[in-house]
This record gives C-alpha cells, sequence and structure tokens, in this order.
C-alpha cells in the first residue's frame, strides 16, 4: 500500500466502514474482533473503537433501548464481537459514483495488461461490477486511463518464483548508459516498485558484487536449477535510491515546467523554486552518460546549474544529432 | 459533544427507511443536539447539515428531497429509500474476489485508492473473501503526484466550477482558466482534465503539470451537467496534439537503441546508401508507435544514435528541440 494512502482516517471513512461492518457482523452473528479486523483490513484496536461508537448510535439516539447493541462484555472478555437491533443496517449501502469509478477504472487498467488466464477473471469481475454499479451512465464519473504496458512487468512472477524457490537466473540485460546488452547470472533477493518501475535486487555472479537491475531493461530472464549462494540474504531497501552502491556527484540542475516531472521520477536530494517559474533540483548522478541521456530526453528544458562543465557532451551530442538532419542549426 | 461520525451514523440511521419525508426541525432536534436556538447555532447546524449531507452521498446514500405536507410545498424534507440506497447483492467466484484485492493496489495516491478500498469494503459487508495471494497479476501503478489531482477530481464529482493559472505551450506566461470540469483522463503517462472553458466558451483540454499554483473551486455544487455523450477521451486527443499516437519511422545505430527496438513492430537494416546528414552509419530501419512527446523524449536520450525519417509532426518536434539547444546553450562551448 502507498504511503499517500495511510494520511489520517477522516468520519466519512469510519461511517463507510461502520456501514460495511454491520451486514457483516449480523451475517454472520457472532465474529472474532482479530478475524472481523483481518476481514476488513483495519487492526482490532480500530475495530473496537468503531464498534464503542456503534454502540451510541441508533433509531433514537440518547434514548436507550433504541440504539444499537453491541455486547461490550463479550467484546471485553472473549474477544468477540455480537451486534443486536441493527436490522435495518443489514445491507451495504450501494457504490457512490467516485467508489464505482475508482474501482471499475482500476480493474479495466489492469484488463489493458492482463493476459490469458487472468484476462478472462478481470473480464468476468468487471462485468458483474459494472452491472452492480447501474445502467445508468451517469453513476460512472469520467475518469479514463490509457496507461502504457510497461516491459518487463511480465517478468515479475518468473522473478518472485524464483525468489521463492531460492533459485538462480540467468538475465539478458541491457545497459543504457553504454547501449550494450550483457548476459549475467544473479542470486535474485526482492523485486520492488520504485515509482512506475520495477527493480531487481541482486548478487551478480557477472560483476561479483550488489547489483540493482531495471525490469525494463531486462531483455530476457531465465530461472536455473542452481541455488543462490547464500538463500539468508534480504532484499535491501532501494526506496532510498539506488545508486547507493556507485561512486555519485550531486548536480544540481534548472528544470522548466515541460521537464518538472523529472523531480518527480528521480529521488531528488533538494529541490527550490529558480528565476522565472523554474524548479532547481539536485540529483545524484551516478554516470556523465546518464546524465547526458537525461538532459538530451528533456531538452531543451534542463540546464546545469553546477557544477559548471557538466554540459559539454550533452551539447556536442546535441549538435551531432541535428547535423543528421542535414541542418546545422 | 457528539463526535462528527457518531453524528453521520445517527443522521444515516434516521433519514434510512422513513416513511415519510423528514424536515430539518425534527433531524436537528434527532442529531444536533449540541447547535443552540440561537441565530449562531442555527448558522452553524445549516452548515453543518448541508456538510453531512454531502458526506452521506459521497459514501454512496442517496437522499431523496421532497416535500413533508401534502398541502404545502414549501416545506422541503429528507429521506434515504432503502432500496435505492442498498448494494444489490452480487456474487464473486473466488479468483474474482482475489482480483479485487489487487484494484486498491493500482492507484498510488490517496483519493483513489481509499475510495477503491471503501467499494472494496462493501463487497466485504456480503462475506466476499478478498484474497490478493490466489492470483498473479501485476496490478499497474498508478501516480497523481500533481496537486491540481485532488481538487480536480473532487470538483468533477461535485460538479463545481474551478479556476487556475495555466502555462499554455512550454514557455508562456500563466493565464487564469475558468472551466466546469467533465473528466480527468490519463494517457501517455500523463493527466489531462477535459472541461467547458467559461471564459472561452468552449471545450478544452488542460495538461496538469502545467496548472502553476493552486486549484480552486467556487460556488454550489451541481453547477452544471457534463453534455449527454461527452466522451472526454476523444476530446484529449482531438486537442492535444502531444498526446496522439504516430507510427515512427526512425533509423537507429547498429548495436544501438536497444529499448526501442523491444517495442518495433519491424527492424531491418537499411539500404546500405543510408547516410543522414553524410553519416554512413550502418543504421537499421525501426518502425514502432507511440506518442509524440513520449517518442520525442526517447529519440532525444539517444543522442545521434536515432534519427527521425517521419513523421514529420516527431521529426520538427526532435530537429526543434535540438536545435534550441544548440542556440541557447551551444554559445557557452
Amino acid at each position: 500500500m502507498s504511503a499517500a494512502a495511510s494520511g489520517p482516517e477522516t468520519a466519512p471513512d469510519q461511517v463507510a466502514r461502520l456501514l460495511a461492518l454491520v451486514p457483516y457482523l449480523l451475517a454472520r452473528g457472532e465474529v472474532r474482533l482479530d478475524e472481523a479486523a483481518a476481514h476488513f483490513g483495519v487492526s482490532p484496536a480500530q475495530l473496537d473503537k468503531d464498534l464503542r461508537l456503534l454502540f451510541l448510535t441508533g433509531l433514537s439516539p440518547g434514548l436507550p433501548g433504541d440504539l444499537i447493541e453491541v455486547d461490550i462484555d463479550a467484546l471485553e472478555g472473549e474477544g468477540v464481537i455480537r451486534v443486536d437491533n441493527a436490522d435495518y443496517l443489514a445491507r451495504p449501502v450501494r457504490f457512490a459514483p467516485a467508489e464505482a469509478t475508482a474501482l471499475i477504472v482500476a480493474l479495466r487498467t489492469m484488463l489493458d495488461g492482463a493476459e490469458g488466464e487472468a484476462r478472462g477473471v478481470l473480464e468476468r469481475t468487471l462485468a458483474k461490477l459494472e452491472e452492480v454499479a447501474g445502467a445508468d451512465p451517469e453513476t460512472l464519473l469520467s475518469l479514463h486511463v490509457d496507461e502504457p504496458v510497461v516491459p518487463g512487468d511480465d517478468l515479475v512472477p518468473l522473478l518472485e518464483g524464483a525468489i521463492a524457490r531460492g533459485h538462480q537466473v540467468r538475465l539478458d540485460y541491457h545497459v543504457p548508459t553504454r547501449d550494450e546488452r550483457s548476459q549475467r547470472v544473479v542470486d535474485p533477493r526482492g523485486v520492488t516498485r520504485v515509482e512506475n518501475v520495477h527493480y531487481l535486487d541482486a548478487w551478480c555472479h557477472t560483476a561479483d558484487g550488489d547489483r540493482v537491475f531495471r525490469l525494463d531493461r531486462i531483455l530476457s530472464a531465465e530461472e536455473l536449477d542452481t541455488p543462490v549462494e547464500d538463500p539468508s540474504r534480504r532484499p535491501r531497501d532501494l526506496t532510498q535510491g539506488w545508486f547507493s552502491d556507485e561512486q555519485v556527484a550531486v548536480v544540481t540542475l534548472r528544470l522548466e515546467p515541460p521537464a518538472f516531472w523529472v523531480s518527480e521520477y528521480y529521488p531528488v536530494l533538494e529541490r527550490r523554486e529558480g528565476p522565472d517559474g523554474t524548479l532547481e533540483v539536485a540529483l545524484e548522478v551516478a554516470s556523465d552518460d546518464w546524465l547526458t541521456r537525461l538532459l538530451l530526453r528533456v531538452a531543451p528544458h534542463a540546464t546545469v546549474v553546477e557544477p559548471e562543465g557538466r554540459t559539454t557532451a550533452f551539447v556536442a551530442q546535441a549538435r551531432n544529432a541535428l547535423r543528421l538532419y542535414g541542418t546545422d542549426g | 459533544m457528539v463526535s462528527r461520525a457518531e453524528r453521520l451514523m445517527n443522521l444515516h440511521i434516521l433519514l434510512l427507511g422513513a416513511r415519510r419525508f423528514l424536515d430539518k426541525e425534527a433531524i436537528r432536534r434527532a442529531c444536533y443536539p449540541d447547535h443552540p436556538d440561537t441565530p449562531a447555532g442555527d448558522e452553524a447546524f445549516e452548515r453543518a447539515f448541508e456538510r453531512d449531507k454531502d458526506s452521506l452521498r459521497q459514501i454512496g446514500a442517496f437522499i431523496e428531497v421532497g416535500t413533508t405536507d401534502a398541502y404545502f410545498d414549501d416545506e422541503v424534507g429528507y429521506r434515504i429509500p432503502t432500496e435505492q440506497t442498498s448494494l444489490p447483492e452480487i456474487r464473486l467466484e473466488a479468483d474474482e474476489a482475489a482480483v479485487l484485492g489487487l484494484a486498491a493496489q493500482v492507484w498510488q495516491d490517496a483519493t483513489l485508492s481509499r475510495a477503491t478500498s471503501r467499494a472494496v469494503a462493501k463487497l466485504r459487508a456480503q462475506g466476499i473473501e478478498v484474497d490478493a495471494q490466489r492470483l498473479e497479476v501485476m496490478p499497474p501503478s498508478i501516480a497523481s503526484t500533481e496537486p491540481a489531482f485532488e481538487p480536480l477530481w473532487d470538483a468533477v464529482q461535485k460538479r463545481r466550477v474551478v479556476t487556475f493559472d495555466y502555462h499554455r505551450g512550454a514557455a508562456a506566461v500563466a493565464s487564469r482558466r475558468r472551466i466546469r470540469p467533465w473528466g480527468l483522463v490519463r494517457t501517455s503517462g500523463r493527466w489531462y482534465v477535459v472541461g467547458h472553458d467559461v471564459d472561452r466558451d468552449a471545450p478544452r483540454v488542460f495538461r496538469l503539470s502545467r496548472i502553476a499554483g493552486r486549484v480552486r473551486a467556487s460556488g454550489k455544487s451541481g453547477a452544471y451537467d457534463v453534455p449527454a455523450g461527452t466522451d472526454v477521451r476523444a476530446i484529449v486527443r482531438a486537442f492535444d496534439p502531444e498526446a496522439a499516437r504516430v507510427r515512427a519511422e526512425l533509423l537507429v545505430r547498429r548495436g544501438a537503441g536497444l529499448t526501442l527496438r523491444r517495442r518495433a513492430e519491424s527492424d531491418r537494416p537499411a539500404p546500405a546508401d543510408v547516410a543522414p546528414g553524410g553519416d554512413p552509419g550502418p543504421w537499421d530501419e525501426v518502425v514502432l508507435e507511440g506518442g509524440v512527446e513520449q517518442l520525442a523524449g526517447e529519440v532525444l536520450s539517444h543522442g545521434p544514435d536515432v534519427v527521425v525519417v517521419g513523421p514529420e509532426v516527431l521529426r520538427s518536434v526532435v530537429v526543434d528541440r535540438l536545435r534550441a539547444v544548440v542556440e541557447t546553450q551551444g554559445a557557452s562551448r
């Protein structure tokens, strides 16, 4: 789950959960607190709070007798939930437009990248949910996502499988800074997603060191029968930047609006507003080739503020590229 | 003091299945004991009640508005009809339920991921066991890091007019725009908002990354209707040439450009006499599809190893951008 989604809960969020919880509890009759908490993906402590709120509500708030009954003794004693006098809440509330939209568009986006059996499952699920969401087109809000399929994502099941079985993997890997391919045998440790890209953390036998591989640059992967050398090695935390093992230099770039995405795509050490609506960001740069490629990709919307002299190769490359179009600028 | 969650629950229960419309006074007596009978208390109650109705609607309740009196239709009342507010029963196979567990992982931003989780909780309320472990599917991961996303999505839901400053083109000065947002579209990794531009009185498309500063919503909820048959995705394609998809014909230096070749429809050696700008290569002819802007960035990142043959829209973007580098930064050589 993303960090962004774990912000403080609002009162409507809690009420939405309570209105889902009651039908579940009524249908089951008696449920263990920890079981119900797991079912709804909240902590038992949170669910306990929910139940103590539920206890205060009912048809005539403030008057005993018409309130929802929660067996507090059973809750505190045996950790068991019993709810009564809440029959009018026996059915969950229908999807709100935003909820139906978010769920259905998420599934449609998954469908775009799915193949084979998974595709069939997604199609069946979508058909059922779209029916429940209502035939009324107004029920769904306008939200469309055409997400390009990221090459390499299809390798995740293979790599996860090899990790689970403790097997080595042979990779055909593309090294972008040198634009060449190389064959390697690695001990895979973990697959992590940072932003939109998957990374494989592994011990590389060819390089004899820890290496991180971008999945979209793995041209092919094959699980071997040979076991990894040290199955106890845990994956490293890649979210803190994946250049940590290499020589890095800090470079400050000035970005114009079309290149602002750079500050979101790569981990930046520092960001501040620059002149004329620009953004200045400090990045860790592991190689000159990488920096040149980045500057070319966003050209002409990024310039190097410091250190000086880091743009020579970039401008020379741009000039050489321009010559190929039969023009010198 | 009654907590807001407690008040919302009581309001929902009070209105749910009510046989007749309940007027504001009855609702206030039952659910708003903390608001005294003073002008200030009246005003606070009105505000709280409006906000609470909005919140209940946001979690799916259907609030019906009608008149409480058969003879005088000036007294407005409210109720929540059980049938229209309840989720129809849905039966899911185990593998279908497993898919639901992955759906919430698609959204990386809080608003959409919470909305998805709430929808899934309603299905769990029917006893559906959601277990994402059973299926080997890789959900895509969609971020909406632009700060404009949340206020725009909120305005789309509530049908409220929004105002923001917008950079048209790359370097232009931002101008103030006022729109009725119809929907949000993501394509080629970018978010767009589509809506009716109030000042220009015509549909327009805006890229979220070019919105400067805050997005402000103003006026009442439900201020407009989206015209029937509006296809926001088609509008984005028609308006933003950079979102258009093209088939690019490229020359790629032999041995280079592996990332482009992986997605290529075709990749074959170019005739020996092909020599762009007098460079004999050797070159390969590579054809692939993509958004103009995305392809331009990729082509540019390969420097003198990739040349655009066509279409002209892509070729001119690449040439213009290279020329801009040489002109603005070439002097400091």
